[in-house]
């Protein structure tokens, strides 16, 4: 079965209080329609369900989240996959700042473009590796901070004249890997990540995350894959070891 | 480069006592003490911890300042030197750990509490029932009242959650990383025998400590570490950590050295990376933005707890709660330019925030002339020293209060302020398991509920001489309070008369 909610006019506490008492009652599906900036959807649950959204949701998407799989079929806003555990997002459509700011696990697949400070702080422990997929381009700040995970920006379908990602990319840097789709400009990068190539292992895993971020926006692997990527590691795992006089 | 700092004590063994059981040997986690041909002691690296002098069976040690090692000058203070030869030899940040020791004006030392003489006469607390508990959370506005069926008056009012404190006073939040896992089994039992809250800090709950949820406040603060949906329902409440009161505006830094096994789980991050809290939440950038988080938390939470925010007490503090408890926050801590900390660069910990008495006076008043200060609970932290500054907190407005260094102090720390070299003897600060296995966590309980017992009674006796019988009373009395050696703006600032002044 599955449930299906007319959110016009509802506010989030409704909204997200009914399905997480049909979530308790174990309805596994939903679909929201005409969502229009409510925020917190796929917070404070727990279970595998699957959510689409159709409208545009609010701030805070998948907060917490550990389990679910929420397709937005629209842009989303701002702070998706903040502090998320586990599950899935995508979107359809592009999303604004502080994407998956906290990440510890499970994915996050936009179609376009990013905003500033994607993947901020992003980390991974043991086989709990975030991943997040931007098909765009992304702004400043671009996986500051960041200590663990994946993060991946495509710059699909950008002119020559637009930077993929801009200032500060990587900056504090101290853990995960970045891939990038085509060239960086160094001026651009934090001083704690290096530009690296791509080793087999690196090939494999890009392989086995963009297989699945193209099927579920129909696009082409190969030619994804056609141009080259680069990688950006932080230079140390340690990038303020050596700042203080004990 | 070879270290040309003098030592700052000098460790003296009286030979014809010692035994040369080598006890201090094995007690000094600083290498300070060696034994050769008999126990010689290596000045420079004592940090005058007393590990060695309260485990000498023969009392043979004494540990004293080595006063002669600097010229003296009332303006280049050895200590001041000592830092400049330290940053000269490593170019680095100068590192702290505990409260600011500097000797600025104490206020707490300069206000006076009242007491009832014959025309309101005290009360006995020893025979009169005395109340010290107190609950934490959003008060309603207003009680709606309603008649049942069967003629009994029924409460209307929906209530917020509240979370029952026996004692007006929590421990403070010290993460499993700055601290021990011991110390923090021993902070979650007293808190649990004696009725009030431990605070995980920033580092996740281990799960040993899950079965104390009733008495835990969860952290979540920038670096997020260990925060997930069953970390924040295994708590009484949660709180945003957004500033300290030893360093405002400043992140923390947990370096991989600490972060075995065990630390890895409970914040869940490799063995060995760096756990860097940055120094704002990256979701913050606003009040809106930090209501948008508060209400999060009570998503994930289903709004069964008090959701709090900590902030440092800062120039603008007061303003700054009024927007945080206008953002949602049941419960406003506010951590004063004294407070602990585990690591904090010195810079910052004895120059930057204002003192807990002025901040605290200031978000009252602020919250009172909103008319919004039955919205949230304020707890007071920042070096709370004893059951008198406790009843002062309280009567100028504080809610509860919150005590670190004195818990810390009570399970034996000696304030050596050496927190951030994991060293130690204490197995207080520390991740060293031979370290770590000197506190005994059912120890340790004993004498924090002992501590909060004591003030407990102390607090009775001075309710009893104020001749009311309970905090709920005393909160935001001021007029119980009189200041000696203040000027005016200061006594206006807190609020209260210069002693000498009746009604």
């Amino acid at each position: 079965m599955v449930m299906t909610i007319d959110c016009k006019g509802m506010y989030y506490r409704k909204l997200n209080k009914m399905t997480q008492n049909a979530v308790a009652e174990g309805e596994t599906e939903f679909v929201l329609d005409n969502v229009n900036g409510q925020r917190y959807i796929g917070n404070g649950i727990n279970e595998k369900v699957k959510i689409t959204i159709n409208g545009v949701p609010g701030n805070d998407l998948a907060t917490f989240m550990n389990g679910p799989t929420l397709i937005v079929n629209a842009n989303a806003q701002d702070s998706i996959a903040n502090t998320m555990n586990s599950g899935k997002i995508v979107v359809h459509g592009s999303a604004g700042d502080v994407l998956g700011y906290g990440m510890r696990g499970g994915k996050l697949y936009i179609k376009g473009n990013v905003g500033y400070r994607t993947g901020i702080h992003m980390k991974e422990y043991k086989k709990q590796i975030p991943v997040i997929i931007a098909g765009g381009v992304a702004g400043d700040f671009c996986g500051e901070y960041m200590a663990g995970g994946i993060l991946v920006i495509l710059g699909l379908n950008k002119d020559d004249d637009t930077p993929i990602a801009g200032d500060y990319f990587g900056t504090g840097m101290h853990g995960g890997v970045i891939y990038v789709r085509g060239d960086i400009d160094e001026s651009t990068l934090g001083k704690e990540v290096s530009i690296q190539e791509l080793d087999k292992k690196d090939d494999k895993t890009l392989k086995k995350h963009l297989t699945e971020y193209c099927e579920h926006f129909g696009l082409d692997l190969d030619e994804v894959m056609s141009k080259p990527f680069v990688k950006l590691l932080p230079v140390s795992s340690r990038p303020y070891g050596n700042l203080y006089a004990y | 480069m070879s270290s040309q700092i003098p030592p700052e004590f000098t460790v003296i063994i009286d030979y014809d006592r010692c035994r040369r059981c080598r006890r201090c040997v094995m007690n000094c986690s600083f290498g300070c003490m060696q034994f050769k041909d008999k126990v010689v002691p290596e000045h420079k690296k004592c940090v005058a911890c007393h590990r060695c002098v309260t485990y000498c069976p023969e009392s043979a040690i004494t540990i004293k300042k080595n006063e002669l090692a600097y010229k003296e000058n009332a303006n280049w203070t050895p200590e001041m030197r000592q830092n400049i030869l330290k940053q000269a030899e490593t170019g680095g940040i100068l590192l702290s750990g505990m409260g600011n020791p500097r000797p600025q004006q104490i206020l707490w030392d300069h206000m006076l509490i009242d007491a009832c003489q014959v025309t309101n006469p005290s009360i006995d607390p020893l025979r009169e029932p005395m109340e010290l508990r107190t609950y934490l959370g959003r008060k309603p506005n207003h009680l709606d009242f309603t008649r049942g069926e069967n003629g009994d008056i029924e409460l209307g009012t929906t209530l917020q959650p509240q979370v029952k404190l026996d004692v007006p006073i929590v421990f403070a939040a010290m993460s499993y990383g700055a601290v021990s896992l011991n110390a923090h089994k021993a902070l979650a039992m007293a808190a649990k025998k004696s009725g009030t809250l431990m605070n995980t800090g920033e580092g996740g709950l281990h799960t040993d400590l899950y079965p104390y949820a009733s008495n835990i406040t969860v952290q979540v603060a920038s670096g997020r570490f260990g925060v997930h949906s069953e970390y924040l329902n295994t708590s009484a409440t949660v709180e945003i950590k957004i500033g300290q009161g030893a360093k405002p505006g400043i992140g923390g830094h947990l370096p991989g050295e600490k972060v075995g096994d065990e630390i890895s789980r409970t914040r869940m991050i490799p063995v060995g990376t760096d756990a860097l809290s940055p120094a704002p939440h990256h979701d913050i950038y606003s009040i809106e933005d930090l209501s948008q988080l508060i209400y999060a938390i009570k998503e994930a939470t289903d709004y069964t707890k008090p959701v709090g925010v900590k902030i440092s007490a800062v120039h603008n503090v007061a303003a700054i709660a009024s927007g945080i408890v206008r953002a949602g926050a049941d419960i406003v801590t506010i951590d004063g330019f004294r407070g602990g900390t585990g690591a904090a660069p010195m810079v910052i910990r004895d120059n930057v925030g204002i003192p807990i008495e002025l901040a605290l006076a200031a978000v009252d008043q602020r919250l009172r002339d909103e008319g919004i200060r039955n919205n949230t609970s304020i707890l007071c932290a920042g070096s709370i020293r004893n059951s008198g500054d406790v009843a002062k907190a309280i009567a100028l407005g504080a809610d509860a209060v919150v005590i670190g260094t004195a818990a810390l102090i009570a399970m034996g720390c000696r304030v050596c302020q050496k927190c951030y070299t994991g060293n130690c003897a204490w197995g207080i600060a520390t991740q060293k398991p031979e370290l770590v296995r000197r506190l005994d966590p059912q120890l340790g309980a004993e004498r924090l509920s002992n501590l909060l017992t004591g003030w407990s009674h102390e607090l009775q006796e001075i309710l009893g001489s104020l001749g009311v019988n309970s905090i709920e009373s005393l909160r935001g009395s001021r007029e119980r309070l009189r200041g000696i050696d203040l000027d005016e703006q200061t006594l206006n600032l807190l609020g209260i008369k210069p002693a000498g002044i009746g009604q």
